[in-house]
């Protein structure tokens, strides 16, 4: 579904991705380990195209979306994204933060949108805030209002940056929740993220990323109970 | 100085001039102020996203102009455009008004634009990023995402513009534009009594910028509440 191939980039002189090459098929759940400015979450913003890659090529589907004369936009519809920051839009209710773009882009009615993001707010228990502005949710409710806002676009693949680093221990849990039924669901997710409980219990298979590269992959009993790379053995010595 | 004497000729001015200085000046001063906010904002619009936007050669013209603007004295540029806007931009005519105008336009769209691309700038990036992962075009993000978020930070910051606007404008009476300071020319010319005369024009300065002060603060509590 997703394939990238010798993946480049660079910020200025620090080298972020060097040489990544990868590939998400449908129905997937990959997570992405490694020390943070490995390089995790700028290969996500590439899948995307958020960062555009020096060199090296993204395909979505067999269509490289890194080239001239792709709208990308018709490819981010697919492709919902959920941020650390969470990113939910202040100045909306909740109900609008979820139906804006899909009214935007015409893809469904006013109406349809609605019911659509009714069903979606009560799915995550958020139905009551419906009309409240972000600012009076909590940084748990947030990311679950950003994680349906995204779904709410109908997207083939979810890409999660960190969705838990920025939360309270105690809210850690609700979007954990939230994730896991999707990819139960049978959602192609790709996901950064710290909670190597979380990965482990989710993932089809695990990247681990270490200095602009992914230097080892597998399932998670490959990866988390016998790591063959140094590096990965380093690192989870660290964090488990 | 006696107190009393002072106090009476300040009555005997208010009296005879209220409305050389209340309907006159006030009249001019504030449709000058007007005015120039009204194209000031337009044209400080444009500048800002023109030095946002992708040309390398706009973005250093519109710094340089910025630069230009903010480094010289504005009554530099009111005498610049006293003797310039009638040449450059004949349709108007030899209207001290208009000539006035004109410069203080240019001079309030630099300033205007700076407060427009710092207010856009200071809406988190990651609003633009979840916007765009959205399928949202750049300018539908802009439109629907930033710009509601950045006229918080805008509008008390224009609404300061305005103020400083109200002051400026008093540059024009240099030329007599029949500004509330050209009031206070002209009526000083006929009485000779100074202190007066700035006595009533600083009051009715004060109130305008004062109520005008007291909105923006109104219109920020307003802002942030939501």
């Amino acid at each position: 579904m997703i394939k990238v191939t010798d993946l480049h980039k660079s910020f200025g002189e620090l080298k972020v991705l060097d040489g990544v090459s990868e590939q998400v098929e449908k129905g997937e759940a990959v997570s992405i380990i490694g020390p943070s400015g490995s390089g995790k979450s700028t290969f996500l913003r590439c899948l995307n195209l958020l960062e555009i890659p020096d060199s090296g090529t993204v395909e979505f589907e067999g269509h490289v979306l890194n080239q001239k004369g792709v709208d990308i936009n018709l490819y981010r519809r697919r492709m919902g994204m959920v941020f650390q920051g969470f990113n939910v839009f202040p100045h909306m209710s909740c109900i609008d933060n979820i139906t804006m773009a899909p009214v935007l882009q015409k893809l469904k009615t006013k109406e349809e949108a609605t019911a659509q993001a009714e069903a979606l707010l009560k799915k995550v228990g958020l139905y009551e805030k419906r009309d409240e502005h972000p600012n009076k949710l909590s940084g748990g409710q947030k990311q679950r209002l950003a994680i349906v806002r995204a779904l709410a676009m109908e997207p083939d693949v979810m890409l999660f940056d960190e969705p838990t680093s920025a939360l309270d221990p105690e809210m850690v849990g609700e979007v954990l929740n939230v994730i896991r039924d999707l990819v139960k669901a049978g959602m192609t997710t790709v996901i950064v993220s710290h909670e190597m409980g979380f990965v482990r219990e989710i993932s089809d298979r695990v990247l681990f990323m270490d200095g602009g590269n992914i230097l080892e992959r597998g399932t998670p009993d490959d990866i988390f109970n016998h790591p063959k790379n140094p590096r990965t053995q380093d690192f989870l010595s660290k964090v488990l | 100085m006696d107190f009393i004497d002072f106090f009476e000729k300040f009555i005997k001015v208010l009296v005879r001039y209220w409305d050389v200085f209340l309907i006159k000046g006030v009249s001019v001063t504030l449709s000058l102020s007007a005015i120039t906010v009204f194209f000031g904002t337009i044209f400080g619009t444009l500048l800002a996203f023109g030095k946002m936007g992708r040309s390398r050669l706009l973005r250093w013209i519109i710094t340089a102009f910025v630069e230009i603007i903010r480094g010289t004295p504005s009554l530099l540029q009111i005498y610049v455009g006293y003797f310039i806007v009638p040449l450059a931009l004949p349709f108007l005519g030899l209207s001290t008004y208009a000539s006035v105008a004109v410069a203080l336009i240019i001079n309030s769209s630099a300033y205007v634009s700076e407060v427009i691309r710092s207010g856009i700038q200071a809406v988190d990036k990651g609003q633009t990023e979840a916007a765009r992962s959205l399928g949202l075009t750049q300018a539908q993000a802009m439109i629907k995402v930033v710009l509601p978020q950045a006229v918080k930070n805008i509008l008390p910051a224009l609404g300061n513009e305005f103020i400083t606007i109200i002051k400026e404008t008093s540059l024009a009476s240099t030329f007599f534009a029949g500004d509330l300071m050209t009031s206070y020319l002209t009526v000083n010319g006929k009485e000779f009594l100074p202190l007066q005369c700035l006595l009533i024009v600083g009051i009715i300065y004060f109130i305008l910028t004062f109520i005008l002060g007291r909105g923006v603060h109104a219109l920020e509590r307003r802002l942030s509440h939501d």
